[in-house]
């Protein structure tokens, strides 16, 4: 059954469709990949599905729920938590009250200040951030700042996680970790929807690829199949 | 066992300081009369308004200039109520309108960020200021209003009480979960708003709690100018002192805006009872001063000479 589901999914910035008719779904439990060069509308899908933008016209349903239209807290609260292409963790902040910002005003409402505590230091140790704990957030190097929005997205309590360009910028071996903590992520019974660039980190990692190209969805299958269509080789990957 | 000594012992002694200085405060009355009692409630207005000010634009980081806006409404509503109701009723009435209207403005306004909300709080006080004189010239025929009389020392308690409460709110505030939520606000709003923050609530509450203060005080003050018109009431200079005074004391600090406010306030007094010509010019040069050389305000430098002192005893403990 799809946890989240788009039916003509559009949105214009003035005369520009950034994301036109666009119909997609991801599958509870599995990882989605979604790719396409740049400007072809990942990023605006992502701001969609998160509520930073609303469809016109278009519906979104998450879990069988129509949520076209709701505030970004409130879809944040049912279950479904992103991180950010351009890194926004809160820069000033210790890497610690990052996350636990997310445990107290996420999914699960009314937790207790000293559960937010624990839930935040189980996820450090679970992203590999404990020994900089105390750290404001902008001291962190790149890679360990998209580590900490992944932190930071997983103390919402998210049933479905969009994680956008989380490889964008790394060396060989982050991405390598990156690769691990995505699988690990879904062990966890997280569903995963990835918008990525590195493509041998998306054909390994991802059950299933959507391809957009200028705002439109070009195709969609398997990572094999991605990887020779006749369409995707033309306007994307190249010969 | 040493580090928990010390970490006690410096929290202690502050806290210590705290209390004697506001039983200090509280007891004043009892033991002088004049000079004393008319200017500390002063300094606690502008402490009023710097603390309440610095509750809603120190973390989020939006910077109100609207403070004299719901200063000048509390004024007014004890110009008009303070003849028929009880002072305690009228104050609080004061906090609850300005209260009132910053909801109303704060749902309206708060989607505007930077320069464009400084912009438009500031010409919330004139726009009110000349609505109100429109309407008094044209429907009530009267262009001033004289305002009920209270003693020194019941004006002296009522101040002290307000800045408490808003001291006390605003340290709570901080402590919370609310307040970590203002803060991530100040840092990405937009990332706060997809970790669950219901940011649009979050900034209006704040708003609106920061003006309760800043009306009741105005209303406690219209007693002490016994008359007022909508530009004596709706003067931009209050938003400009809260602003600076929060800025020279150092907002990172629940003392910062304090320390700010007394310091500048006290200096105000003296510089316009010995030097009345120069006042102006003098305040400024210290201004600048400030600003270009405490970049964490005053709080900042005390904080700096205090670990320098303590700091040689307790080295990297």
């Amino acid at each position: 059954m799809p946890i989240l589901e788009g039916e003509g999914v559009t949105k214009y910035f003035g005369g520009l469709a950034a994301v036109s008719n666009v119909d997609f779904h991801v599958d509870q439990g599995e990882i989605a990949g979604l790719i396409g060069p740049n400007g072809a509308g990942k990023t605006t899908l992502f701001n969609l599905i998160s509520a930073a933008l609303v469809p016109k016209p278009g519906v979104i349903r998450f879990k069988g729920e129509n949520v076209t239209g709701r505030k970004p807290h409130q879809i944040c609260r049912m279950g479904v938590a992103r991180t950010f292409q351009e890194v926004k963790v809160f820069a000033n902040m210790p890497v610690f009250e990052n996350v636990r910002l997310g445990s107290l005003f996420g999914a699960l409402p009314g937790m207790s200040s000293a559960d937010a505590t624990r839930e935040a230091t189980g996820l450090l140790d679970f992203v590999g951030l404990s020994a900089v704990r105390a750290t404001p957030a902008k001291d962190l190097t790149l890679a360990n700042q998209k580590r900490l929005e992944v932190a930071r997205a997983l103390a919402t309590k998210p049933e479905l996680l969009l994680l956008d360009e989380l490889m964008a910028g790394l060396n060989p071996t982050e991405i390598a970790q990156a690769m691990e903590l995505v699988t690990s992520i879904r062990d966890k019974g997280i569903t995963i929807f990835m918008i990525e660039h590195v493509m041998k980190a998306i054909m390994s990692v991802c059950d299933r690829i959507m391809v957009l190209h200028h705002g439109e969805k070009i195709a969609e299958g398997t990572p094999g199949e991605i990887a020779t269509s006749r369409t995707v080789i033309e306007v994307y990957l190249g010969e | 066992m040493d580090i928990v000594k010390f970490i006690s012992r410096r929290s202690l002694v502050p806290r210590l300081i705290i209390l004697i200085l506001l039983i200090l405060l509280a007891t004043i009355p009892l033991y002088t009369k004049g000079y004393t009692i008319i200017l500390l409630p002063s300094i606690f207005m502008y402490i009023i308004l710097a603390v309440s000010w610095t509750l809603f634009s120190g973390p989020t980081g939006y910077i109100s200039l609207a403070p004299a806006a719901f200063f000048g409404v509390g004024m007014y509503t004890a110009a008009i109520l303070g003849e028929t109701l009880p002072l305690p009723v009228f104050i609080f009435a004061g906090g609850l309108i300005s209260f009132i209207v910053a909801l109303l403005v704060g749902a309206l306004t708060l989607r505007l960020r930077g320069i464009y909300f400084a912009v438009f709080t500031f010409g919330l006080v004139m726009f009110i200021a000349y609505v109100l004189l429109f309407w008094e010239l044209h429907v009530t025929g009267t262009r001033g209003r004289f305002v009920i009389v209270v003693d020194h020392t019941t004006i002296y308690y009522v101040m002290f009480g307000i800045l408490v409460i808003s001291l006390l709110t605003a340290y709570l505030i901080r402590r919370s979960k609310f307040g970590l939520a203002l803060q991530s606000i100040g840092e990405n709003e937009e990332a706060a708003a997809h970790m669950g923050v219901n940011v649009t609530m979050v900034k209006v509450t704040t708003f609106a709690i920061s003006s309760f203060f800043m009306g009741a005080a105005g209303a406690i003050w219209a007693t002490k100018l016994t008359y007022i018109d909508p530009f004596i009431a709706f003067d931009p200079f209050f938003s400009f002192m809260a602003v600076v005074m929060a800025l020279v004391g150092g907002g990172g600090h629940l003392f910062g805006p304090v320390i700010g406010a007394t310091f500048l306030a006290y200096l105000e007094e003296l510089l316009v009872t010995r030097f009345a010509e120069l006042y102006k010019l003098i305040f400024g040069i210290i201004l600048v001063v400030a600003i270009l050389y405490l970049p964490n305000g005053l709080v900042g430098l005390i904080q700096k000479l205090w670990r320098r002192s303590s700091g040689g005893q307790h080295a990297d403990t």
